[in-house]
């Protein structure tokens, strides 16, 4: 109950304890602690960040998917024009086509026409001239008579 | 019968004093008259460095006495500390803690938030310095739960007279403590406030004296009437630190003591309610030393803080 060098033994351990604990047990500890609490709170910011992208990728691929869809259909549509076109198109074409070849046919026929009315021709100016030269007994000049014949052959 | 109930008492009162008195080792003054257990009467010719026979011996000692008993067990509780500490901190990483680091880190953070929530200065020293007290005088508390006669009677056994295994109940261990506290205390008051600012405080509180005014005359009188209030009041700051770890511990040992000589008669009905009493009284004793040592710490806190509020 004394009160004597004890309470200098003491204040000597007290001492030594105290610096042990403030450069070899304090920092190593709360160092250890604050980097885990740094860690941890990088960790929950990474979870959030990676939330945070995940949402914006679903809703990235959510717009794509409707783009991708819109273009579909409009390719779909463009290819169906397209087609309705082309068949349009060939439709024109065939009838332009027919159109042509009739025509041609048609020329070529009017050609054969014209042709065979020119033979036709010829040959009646000359059997007239023969039948007038037979009725009249005396050769036509043909050249006299050229007129009067081409007139006729127009008529025909 | 007479006889019988007297030794009963002397006995009690033998035990109890036996109990309460330290290892001690000091020097013992030329002409003291020391008294062997045989009845043989011994007068020193010189001073002599001796273990003390006894409380009268350890008095007359004086200050040159050494409590071996208070100073080893502590240092053993503190070197416990600093190794089970100082073994985490060296392994100590930002990975998952497992088994004694966990442990270890919810002692750590529970001093670094109330040191946080009551000290508002910056020092590095403070934190670890209140960990120190905190496990330091919770081990030396601790040491109030070993059954009272279980060291003590190894140690007689062993031929060691006296044994006090709880330092805490020497005033001498909660004193030493609380004066290195003060000095902290006096030194940071010197160190941020600057001894201008300190003395100041401690003379123009509570009572602010006229500076002009007839009133001027009475400043002096104001001046000594706060010194002698302040200074009352920071001395008292170390010594009831000191005396309330002390006094509680003391009290809560000789209790354990006191139920203790309840055996004294034997296997009976006493021995039994003692049986019973000393482990109530130990589970209410958890609660005691876990919150002295907190109030050690706590107050030490405090009283830091308020060294270092600069006004």
């Amino acid at each position: 109950m004394n009160i004597n060098f004890t309470l200098v033994g003491q204040m000597i351990f007290f001492v030594l304890f105290v610096m042990f604990c403030v450069k070899y047990v304090w920092p190593p500890i709360t160092n250890a602690m604050k980097e885990r609490a740094e860690k941890i709170a990088d960790g929950l910011a990474a979870a959030d960040r990676a939330e945070k992208s995940l949402e914006l990728a679903q809703e990235k691929a959510g717009e794509d998917l409707k783009e991708a869809k819109a273009q579909a259909s409009e390719i779909i549509d463009s290819a169906k024009k397209r087609g309705d076109q082309m068949v349009e198109e060939a439709k024109q074409k065939a009838q332009e086509e027919a159109e042509r070849i009739r025509t041609a046919a048609e020329a070529e026929v009017e050609q054969q026409i014209a042709k065979a009315r020119e033979e036709l021709r010829a040959q009646v100016s000359e059997l007239s001239i023969a039948g007038a030269e037979k009725i009249l007994g005396e050769s036509i000049d043909a050249a006299k008579h050229g007129d009067m014949l081409k007139k006729l052959s127009a008529e025909l | 019968m007479a006889t019988e109930t007297e030794t009963e008492t002397f006995d009690t009162s033998a035990y109890i004093s036996h109990h309460l008195q330290n290892l001690v080792y000091g020097k013992l003054p030329a002409g003291y008259e020391r008294h062997s257990y045989d009845g043989h009467h011994e007068v020193l010719e010189h001073a002599e460095w001796t273990w003390a026979h006894g409380a009268d011996e350890a008095a007359a000692m004086g200050f040159s006495a050494v409590h071996v008993d208070s100073l080893a067990w502590s240092f053993g509780l503190g070197v416990i500390f600093c190794l089970l500490f100082a073994k985490v901190a060296r392994k100590a990483n930002s990975g998952v803690p497992a088994g004694l680091q966990n442990f270890v880190e919810i002692i750590v953070e529970f001093v670094d938030s109330n040191v946080k929530d009551m000290f508002h200065g910056k020092n590095p020293l403070v934190a670890p310095l209140a960990l120190t007290i905190f496990v330091w005088v919770f081990l030396m508390n601790l040491m109030d739960l070993v059954p009272v006669d279980l060291i003590p009677e190894i140690m007689i056994a062993l031929g060691v007279d006296y044994q006090k295994i709880v330092p805490s109940t020497d005033p001498n261990i909660t004193l030493g403590m609380a004066l290195g506290v003060f000095i902290l205390m006096i030194y940071y008051s010197l160190k941020v406030k600057g001894p201008v600012a300190f003395i100041k405080e401690l003379s123009c509180q509570p009572f602010a004296p006229p500076t002009k005014g007839p009133a001027i005359i009475l400043a002096p009188l104001l001046i000594c009437v706060n010194l002698f209030m302040e200074i009352v009041g920071l001395l008292a700051k170390p010594f009831s630190l000191g005396l309330r770890l002390f006094g509680n511990m003391y009290a809560g040992e000789m209790i354990f003591i006191l139920i203790a000589t309840m055996f004294v008669g034997g296997i009976s009905i006493w021995f039994l309610m003692g049986g019973l009493l000393q482990i109530g009284w130990a589970i209410f004793h958890i609660l005691v030393i876990t919150l002295q040592a907190f109030i050690f710490m706590v107050l030490t806190v405090v009283y830091l803080s308020m060294s270092h509020e600069d006004h």
